[in-house]
């Protein structure tokens, strides 16, 4: 963890009330896809944690959607405006798990992460194949960009107005053979992945998000109990307490318990 | 000058130095159970032996998940949680915690334990005795996350004094009672724990309170209700702090949103001989080490020769 001092770079809407926020400066800490940072705003006494969707060695990219008055608040932050922020968060995806098919699975502003993972497969000469799923073609972004990391790019929106008329796993099936998952949304969804998962028979990463206090693994605000996995990633049959702003916000498949 | 070198300033400045329960502290400032883990986390970004000591998470004779998600909730100037007392029992915090926080800390640190009955409190206050560790138990007679346990005992003055004898029969370590501000006499209740050999106080843990979201239209902690903290409750603790001062003769550590040194001055002229930083821990990771910073310069504007001196100094 460290404690940056950002400065906004840019901060646009790119589909309804979902903006995108660049930051420059110190990203040290930052390594992985799927980590995030905690922002604080001033006249809110929580920080805001959000996922990291891009960086580079100065430089970091947020996308966030207006939800309550905090994000609302952040939409108004001008470009030079200087931000506090704790950085390199959470434990992020391994992509070294991926196999030689991973599929990337995102819903709403669970996608963002994932950009990034896309772009570190792409590195690495290994071909992603990706399912995007959102409410309406008003909410969609990024469908241009991972097209460009990706020729297996599937869409679906709930009312039918972009892509496929359905929910995201109603186009994975049209992804497989996959060699593992990974995959970031709303709870709900996350579920059905995880059923997709079982389905088919495939392992993957899933990234939750929860209410946090400090967002560093000081409060246990956001603890869960989870499976304990062995060196092998299998369950052990015990129950162990997992910080989603720590030993998260990525589990295995095998690890997680729904309640 | 680097804030390293004022750190190393500050662990020699006899200004800041004062006692709690016949142990000598570096300075008054300590990072509050359950905001601070067992400290080890903190020690990677900054050298925690400049803290006067901290107390470490709730600790039960079990070991506990505690609440269902979502646990915390946000509120003007502060943050309701409703955890409840997730710790991984006295055992694994004798033989794991505490052997990872030696590596990193010289000083003896606050056990806050907790229970659901009187024979949970002796039972792991036996248990620490024999812990170099620990230098003393600050017992959780206040928590308002669980039920039938934590805060009962902390609400009525019968059962803070029972359970104030009870351990005070089993350890001979400074015994302090964190009490609860969800009571309607504070006084009273300290008043007991004093009567019945407590060594210290300490004060407030948080204040029950809920908050409710206006899109699901119900409460937004899976538990309903939680414990207030932050800055927004810091006029209470005050208050609650300068009332306990007045009714006994034993320390009292003062807690509730204190956030920066100026706080700190106020809540010694409150009457507290120490006090516990919590929430500010979890906004800023630096909280602690930083108000441990400003308050040199603080007592030189104030000309405060001896931080010792202010103690209840607010008092006719």
């Amino acid at each position: 963890m460290k404690k940056v001092l950002f400065k906004i770079k840019e901060n646009i809407e790119i589909a309804e009330n979902i903006f995108k926020m660049v930051l420059s400066g110190d990203t040290e800490e930052i390594n992985k896809a799927g980590q995030f940072i905690d922002l604080k705003l001033s006249n809110y006494y929580l920080r805001r944690p959000i996922s990291v969707s891009d960086f580079d060695d100065n430089s970091v990219t947020i996308v966030y959607k207006v939800l309550g008055k905090g994000t609302k608040f952040m939409t108004m932050l001008p470009r030079g405006h200087m931000i506090d922020a704790l950085t390199g968060l959470g434990n992020g995806f391994d992509e070294s798990k991926s196999g030689p098919s991973p599929l990337l699975i995102g819903g709403g502003v669970g996608i963002p992460p994932l950009l990034k993972l896309a772009k570190m497969f792409n590195e690495i000469n290994v071909n992603p194949s990706i399912a995007l799923g959102f409410n309406s073609e008003k909410d969609a972004f990024y469908i241009d960009e991972f097209k460009e990391l990706s020729s297996k790019v599937l869409v679906a929106s709930v009312d039918g107005s972009i892509g496929v008329n359905g929910f995201v796993t109603d186009v994975c099936e049209a992804l497989i053979p996959s060699s593992f998952v990974y995959t970031c949304g709303p709870l709900s969804m996350l579920k059905s992945v995880y059923s997709f998962c079982e389905k088919y028979d495939i392992d993957g990463e899933f990234s939750f998000e929860e209410r946090m206090g400090c967002g560093f693994g000081a409060c246990m605000g956001c603890s869960t109990e989870a499976r304990e996995l062995d060196a092998q990633g299998e369950p052990t049959g015990k129950y162990i307490s997992k910080r989603i702003c720590k030993e998260g916000p990525v589990l295995c498949r095998k690890e997680i318990l729904w309640k | 000058m680097q804030k390293g070198n004022i750190m190393e300033i500050n662990l020699q400045d006899n200004r800041l130095k004062t006692n709690l329960c016949g142990i000598d502290i570096d300075n008054p400032i300590i990072p509050a159970s359950g905001t601070f883990g067992y400290g080890y986390e903190f020690a990677k970004i900054y050298d925690i032996n400049c803290l006067g000591t901290f107390s470490i998470k709730g600790t039960t004779l079990y070991p506990r998940y505690g609440n269902p998600l979502p646990r915390i909730a946000e509120s003007p100037s502060g943050i309701l949680n409703s955890v409840g007392l997730q710790n991984p029992g006295i055992d694994k915090v004798l033989n794991h915690e505490l052997r990872e926080l030696e590596k990193v800390f010289n000083k003896k640190v606050i056990a806050n334990v907790s229970g659901f009955s009187i024979s949970e409190y002796v039972n792991v206050c036996e248990m620490l005795n024999d812990e170099d560790m620990i230098g003393w138990i600050e017992l959780n007679i206040s928590c308002p996350n669980v039920h039938g346990g934590g805060m009962s005992f902390g609400t009525s003055p019968e059962l803070a004094g029972e359970v104030t004898a009870s351990v005070r029969k089993v350890t001979s370590k400074p015994l302090i009672l964190k009490l609860s501000p969800n009571v309607t006499d504070i006084k009273e209740i300290a008043k007991s724990c004093e009567s019945n050999g407590a060594d210290a106080i300490s004060l407030i843990n948080t204040l029950l309170g809920m908050r409710i979201d206006l899109k699901s239209r119900k409460p937004i902690l899976k538990n309903r209700t939680g414990g207030i903290s932050g800055p927004a409750v810091f006029p209470l603790a005050l208050r609650m702090v300068y009332d306990a001062y007045e009714a006994v003769k034993i320390p009292v550590v003062g807690m509730g949103g204190i956030s920066s040194a100026r706080d700190v001055i106020e809540m010694m002229l409150a009457g507290a001989r120490a006090v516990e930083i919590g929430s500010a821990n979890l906004i800023n990771p630096y909280a602690s080490k930083e108000i441990i910073d400003e308050l040199p310069a603080l007592m030189d504007e104030m000309k405060i020769n001896n931080i010792e001196e202010i103690i209840g100094g607010a008092h006719e």
